[in-house]
């Protein structure tokens, strides 16, 4: 976790919060498969950068990989990969789940 | 651990790295979180990805990769002339030696900084960064102020990081794609002529890789890293 009061030490840790580093793997390992180039990935990932920088500026931390995010899913969207629906209602899935299961035990994904 | 005072962003490019919207319960993860485990579900359901080898990218970028490569590239360079020689004209066949080379295909330049000119690494595209050397970019080197002043005002950026170079040593920026990614060779410090490669290396920051900083006897610190 950062703290906006606190200097960036020089071991900080490579990713602040586990879905940063999910992320990225995920990023890595669809490009390793063939679905895209790093190339590819750089291009639409540095324009989103550049036009959501333009409204604000970004600092490189949560922002940086909400960015990242944002790219990944529409490509998925834009290849066929996993369209918008298909997103929404997993996601749906897994808030239920996570808002019915009972404190400590495991959250699951319902059927 | 070491902790090392210049070896880290000026205060304006610190991090504020809060997740903006906190979720209302609070076992609830945050929605971008939500969002990743979504695309991953997804991805793991339809057979695009497997969840081992996701795994393994996270435990080697989390843990095993680190400026600790770079900086015994660097320490290597300083004690074997022959070896510093190679890599300035082409690191592929050395980096691979060491098991450093990326897969994203991307090449390495080695830069050199010579009291003439000193080097400094960004990426305005985005952040394209020689991960296997030094692992995961620090959150300044994703920030748009680091990305857009680097290029524009590097002696301004350099003072900031407490860097003041001598006024006839120039500075090259050198803008990182997704082929080419930069490693910067600092020069070895004065009084080191007698450390071997181990302790060399401890000299070696992340950011005199980046060109944001100079190489820092470990004694500075708390203690070696």
């Amino acid at each position: 976790m950062t703290d906006s009061n606190e200097e960036i030490p020089s071991t900080d840790p490579a990713f602040s919060e586990p879905w940063h580093a999910q992320l990225f793997a995920m990023t890595l390992g669809l490009s390793a498969a063939g679905f895209f180039t790093w190339t590819q990935w750089t291009e639409a990932f540095g324009a989103r950068l550049k036009r959501d920088g333009a409204k604000r500026p970004l600092d490189g931390g949560a922002d940086y990989y909400g960015v990242w995010l944002d790219t990944l899913e529409d490509i998925l969207a834009s290849s066929g990969k996993i369209s918008a629906e298909e997103r929404a209602q997993i996601k749906a899935a897994w808030e239920a789940a996570y808002l019915s299961t009972p404190h400590g035990k495991p959250v699951k994904l319902q059927r | 651990m070491s902790h090392d005072p210049t070896d880290h962003g000026p205060d304006y490019l610190a991090s504020h790295g809060h997740d903006k919207a906190a979720p209302p319960h609070s076992h609830l993860p945050s929605d971008p979180a939500l969002r990743v485990k979504t695309l991953e579900t997804i991805l793991v359901q339809k057979g695009l990805i497997d969840p081992a080898a996701i795994d393994a990218l996270i435990e080697t970028y989390s843990t095993r990769v680190g400026p600790q490569n770079g900086a015994k590239v660097v320490a290597r360079a300083w004690n074997d002339p022959d070896f510093r020689a190679a890599l300035l004209s082409d690191p592929t066949p050395l980096l691979a030696e060491m098991g450093l080379i990326g897969r994203q295909g991307e090449h390495v330049v080695v830069v050199e900084n010579t009291p003439a000119q000193h080097n400094m690494v960004v990426c305005t595209l985005c952040s394209c960064y020689p991960w296997t050397l030094l692992g995961i970019p620090p959150t300044w080197y994703k920030s748009d102020a680091y990305r857009a002043r680097a290029v524009r005002d590097p002696r301004g950026v350099l003072a900031e990081f407490g860097v003041t170079l001598p006024d006839g040593q120039s500075v090259r920026v050198w803008d990182s794609t997704a082929e080419v990614r930069y490693l910067v060779l600092p020069m070895r410090p004065a009084g080191t002529e007698d450390l071997g490669e181990a302790q060399l290396a401890a000299w070696v920051t992340r950011n005199a890789m980046i060109g944001t900083g100079l190489p820092q006897s470990p004694a500075q610190g708390e203690a070696a890293p």
